[in-house]
């Protein structure tokens, strides 16, 4: 059995004396006889750590790890540079609580002040807060921030993705607020329904851009539409297009949100992931989540604090408009470091890739003549496409270990090419699929 | 400490991704953004400098004594990191195809299997990404129980004046009014106030047991009893669970749902303020109502988070308990407990605890006569330990203490360290008593002394000026 | 005692009517106990207010306190210089108005200054 007590079973038994006691269950003597455990429970035995390794990684052998990854959908494989999996790693870094005591925690706190810097700096907002969730309650929170008394309807765009839709629908479920949805129309946002339904009791309108078929959205019409009718807007962003893309803070937005697992977090099977959250300087209390701020100590050296506290659950209670509190500051930490590495430069370079790899390998796969593009509007780094044979070639692919988009309905595939697919092999996936249409 | 942004020189870079080998495809005038983030430019060695000098201001488990009560900062086993690390868990994409991912979703039954078995549960969910997240997914449940029955009535949600404030926040969020109760003199539930509360407006109560000052509710079947009695389904909030493990359930006690904090209970580590993971357990007739991923398992439901959760969080708290077992998950605990009350007497005799009896694997003490005496607050005093190089405990909670500081060693604390902490604690008081400014000034060993918080919530500066 | 025109509610608010407007504000006690007001978190004008009910509240750096309306009413003016300078309310007491309520239709059973101070000396 592996343990890690510092102590052995002599000095514990010596412990249990000194504390005027003769037996582990006295420790326990408030819990009742017929609910106290005498008998272990049904687990399996404990391991050395050398067994513990082996039967893990026999687990993850279980798994495939594909050689190319064409599937996006709110995950997204990018290239982490190697830094980037190393510092967040430092034990410091890994195992600190909350910086709830500013004094021992000041490179944390420097940490997300940073980070909180660069997300306004990539979505062109004024405030950010030190990360929630993932970008799906991100959304959520988004959208719950902006409801008031006198409005508390949502609608989000059915072009957003469906964990979105589903996590901003659970949240208003929980509060007894409505949530609709607004029709898409070609793979978008459909405008003109969305006018007809910007009632006076609509809080916010929530649409992702790009959207969940990587479509750009109307984003100026769609803002101007909900600030006309008294709406706040919602813009969901996908970080490394804003390397590239207007950003929310240009289009007038009033809150951005986002996953930002493709800023150096690995894909993990979904998580931990990183929902990240800016707003106008207007709404900044409104804001959910842990926010740190600059001020000063005593002396007059640069101090960095948990600050607008009593914004928070563990002051305000029922009436705090989040109970959220951890939050995931470690990959607030390793999207600020990904942004370090990469730059300004290096950021819209992966964007450019993205965009244009993405673009090769729609226009190649239209080119064989069996595959379609049922969009026209501008995309990013997803695109879908229409086939008869969606699962052959899905199959085919799987067989070569590459992992083809997403299957959807109607015989369609959602792509993904991010900068890590080569010419050489988009070239290979193209060829595979003529094999399929041959 | 300088900011990354003014360590920025331009043109310093590192060279990550090779020349593009397709046309360069441009974005259309209108979609673009008008200038490039202000983003810092740093070479490689900067980067790793600037980073190292962060770390050199953060205090870790690794770093010394961490006796945060009520979270539980035990030892984080490295081998979890490691195998959480493995490109065989981190590569794979959520959407993969169900052959796949077969080992991602062993690790998820499995830690499932295991952590019904531990809380008493019968169906489990790792949607929740947090504590607090995990209440929230709880309480849901209850909620949909309820709608599902068309039981409209039960608009109200029981909450004990110790519990965290994410329990009343929690019900705020799923639409419920909160009716506070006192807690007794003892600081467990007062049954009197608990029966005058239920009635058929109650969903439902949220419970901490061991409670938030570090006892064991002794009524605790009574409790859950009477809340059952009256239509109402128990919340667990499993904050606590570290005293407990292998010595009795919550499911057994009488609780409906529960969250467990891998992040405390289950040895992965707090990250700086997360990633954690709020795994959360019901028993049957709820497990209708957890919630699903809309892209990965389809159909109605609700939905706390995309996709799984926090996976890799999951597998290291899987590696953890099979790594423990069935003797040294209740061990873990009962060591906790034993370190927590080994600490509590030798702590004693410097400052009243707030209740003097055995504890659970936390204990508060009470600081009000010392600062009747001395006008050194329990703030005062956790800054100076920051200067003997332990960390603070929990202050100023729970609420029902005044000039609270709330213990919680864990069990990795051998008893060397425990007897060195109640020196530490003796010395503190006494520098108190001979100078009491030396500890409103306090840290004097940080880098930084206390900041100006009025300044930063008054005028607050949240970004870097660029 | 300064403020003999001012009457007092038991949750500390000042009230005191000018052309034809109730004004509320909080007493030197309720400021003493907050501490360092950080944010003063304000209704909008048109809001109606209930006597012995919330209308918004003042954030000091760990706590966050309530502000009950002394009157029932609607909202005529909010002072919005407090968004700016919340530590008036710390400095300057009886000189920060909060709100200007008009149409007051019910006032809570109120103070004199000098029952209030008496009042006060209980509370400590």
């Amino acid at each position: 059995m592996g343990h890690y007590l510092p102590s052995t079973e002599k000095e514990r038994a010596e412990m249990l004396k000194a504390i005027g006691l003769n037996s582990v269950r006295e420790l326990y003597r408030d819990v009742p006889d017929c609910v106290y455990r005498e008998q272990p429970l049904n687990l399996p035995e404990g391991k050395s750590e050398m067994e513990i390794s082996a039967c893990l990684k026999q687990l993850g052998e279980m798994n495939k790890q594909y050689r190319l990854i064409l599937c996006g959908a709110g995950a997204y494989d990018h290239y982490i540079p190697s830094i980037v999996k190393y510092i967040p790693a430092k034990e410091e870094f890994l195992t600190a609580y909350t910086p709830y005591q500013a004094e021992i925690s000041q490179g944390i706190l420097q940490s997300i002040f940073e980070y909180q810097t660069m997300i306004c700096e990539l979505t062109g907002m004024d405030v950010s807060n030190a990360s929630v969730y993932d970008g799906a309650t991100a959304a959520a929170e988004g959208c719950t921030m902006c409801r008031s008394k006198k409005r508390s309807v949502t609608l989000v765009s059915a072009a957003a993705h469906p964990d979105v839709i589903a996590t901003i629908r659970t949240y208003c479920y929980g509060v007894n607020a409505e949530m609709k949805l607004v029709p898409a129309k070609d793979g978008a946002t459909d405008l003109n329904a969305l006018k007809e339904m910007l009632t006076q009791d609509v809080a916010s309108v929530y649409f992702a851009q790009p959207n969940f078929f990587g479509l750009f959205e109307d984003a100026e019409g769609i803002i101007a539409a909900a600030h006309d009718a008294g709406a706040m807007v919602v813009m969901g962003c996908n970080p490394i297009a804003l390397g590239l893309m207007k950003t929310p803070g240009e289009l007038g937005a009033d809150v951005a949100v986002g996953e930002g697992q493709p800023l150096g977090m690995p894909l993990s099977y979904g998580g931990p992931y990183l929902g990240f959250m800016a707003t106008t300087k207007k709404n900044m209390r409104s804001l959910p989540g842990r926010i740190v701020g600059e001020t000063k100590d005593a002396a007059g050296n640069r101090a960095f604090v948990l600050s607008l506290q009593a914004r928070e659950q563990h002051i305000r209670r029922e009436k705090a408009s989040s109970n959220i509190c951890s939050n995931e500051a470690l990959c607030a930490l390793t999207a600020g470091l990904y942004l370090t590495v990469m730059g300004p430069n290096g950021l819209q370079e992966t964007a450019q890739q993205c965009l244009s790899k993405a673009h090769y390998l729609a226009e190649e796969l239209e080119k064989t003549g069996g595959v379609k593009l049922p969009y026209t509007g501008e995309f990013f780094h997803e695109f879908v496409t229409v086939q008869p044979q969606r699962d052959e070639i899905l199959k085919k692919l799987e067989e070569a270990g590459i992992l083809g988009g997403l299957p959807l309905g109607e015989d369609r595939i959602l792509w993904c090419v991010t900068e890590k697919a080569s010419k050489k092999e988009l070239d290979e996936v193209v060829r595979l699929v003529k094999e399929v249409l041959a | 400490m300088k900011l990354v942004f003014e360590k920025s020189m331009p043109g310093h870079a590192s060279v990550i991704l090779p020349p593009l080998d397709v046309e360069k495809k441009a974005l259309p005038e209108n979609l673009s953004r008008g200038r490039l983030p202000r983003l810092p430019e740093l070479s490689e060695t900067e980067v790793s400098r600037h980073y190292t000098e962060l770390v050199h201001e953060v205090y870790g488990v690794n770093s010394g004594f961490y006796p945060l009560g009520s979270c539980t900062m035990k030892y984080n086993p490295r081998i979890d990191e490691e195998i959480a690390a493995l490109p065989s868990f981190t590569g794979i994409h959520p959407l993969a195809p169900q052959e796949a991912t077969e080992g991602c979703r062993k690790v998820l039954e499995e830690a499932a299997d295991l952590l019904e078995e531990i809380s008493g549960m019968d169906a489990m969910t790792f949607q929740p990404a947090a504590g607090a997240h995990g209440e929230f997914t709880g309480v849901l449940l209850i909620k949909q129980y309820h709608d599902a029955r068309g039981d409209e009535k039960r608009r109200k949600i029981i909450v004990p004046d110790s519990a965290h404030g994410t329990n009343p926040a929690t019900a705020a969020m799923c639409g419920y009014e909160v009716v506070n109760i006192a807690s007794a003199p003892d600081g467990c539930v007062d049954l009197d106030a608990l029966k005058a509360a239920l009635g058929e407006d109650t969903a439902g109560l949220m419970l901490t047991n061991p409670n938030t000052v570090g006892l064991f509710d002794p009524n605790i079947l009574e409790i859950t009893r009477l809340v059952h009695e009256a239509g109402g389904l128990c919340y667990y909030d499993g904050a606590n669970l570290n005293a407990i493990m292998g010595h009795v359930r919550p499911g057994d006690m009488g609780f409906d749902c529960v969250h467990m904090n891998l992040h405390k209970t289950f040895a992965t580590p707090h990250g700086g303020g997360g990633p954690g993971a709020g795994a959360v357990g019901c028993k049957a007739f709820l497990a209708p109502y957890l919630p699903k991923s809309a892209l990965m398992d389809g159909g109605e439901g609700i939905q706390v988070r995309g996709f799984a959760g926090n996976f890799l969080v999951v597998l290291k708290a899987l590696t953890y308990i099979l790594t423990l077992g069935k003797e040294g998950i209740p061990q873990a605990s009962e060591t906790a407990v034993l370190n927590a009350n080994y600490l509590m007497k030798g702590v004693k005799e410097v400052f009243t605890p707030a209740f003097d009896r055995i504890c659970m694997h936390e204990f508060v003490l009470d600081l009000s006569d010392y600062k009747k005496a001395t006008g050194v607050s329990a703030l005062d005093v956790a800054k100076r330990l920051i200067d003997y190089g332990i960390h603070p405990p929990t202050m100023y909670f729970p609420l029902i203490v005044h000039e609270a500081l709330m213990l919680e060693p864990t069990e990795t604390e051998s008893r060397e360290t425990l007897d060195q902490v109640a020196e530490i604690f003796r010395k503190v008081k006494e520098d108190g008593i001979r100078e009491p400014e030396l500890l409103h000034t306090a840290p004097h060993n940080a880098t930084i002394g206390r900041p100006d918080e009025v300044a930063a919530a008054r005028n607050p500066i949240l970004k870097a000026e660029l | 005692m300064e403020h003999l025109d001012y009457q007092f509610s038991r949750s500390h608010e000042w009230l005191k009517e000018e052309d034809g407007l109730m004004i509320v504000g909080i007493s030197d006690f309720a400021q003493n106990a907050l501490g360092d007001v950080v944010f003063v978190n304000l209704p909008d004008v048109g809001d109606e207010v209930t006597a012995g009910e919330a209308f918004g509240d003042v954030e000091s750096v760990k706590a966050v306190s309530d502000l009950i309306s002394p009157v029932t009413g609607v909202v005529a003016e909010v002072n919005e210089e407090l968004l700016d300078s919340p530590e008036l309310l710390n400095s300057d007491p009886y000189g920060s108005w909060i709100i200007k309520v008009e149409n007051v239709t019910d006032t809570e059973e109120l103070l004199s200054a000098a029952a209030y101070e008496a009042f006060c000396e209980t509370e400590e």
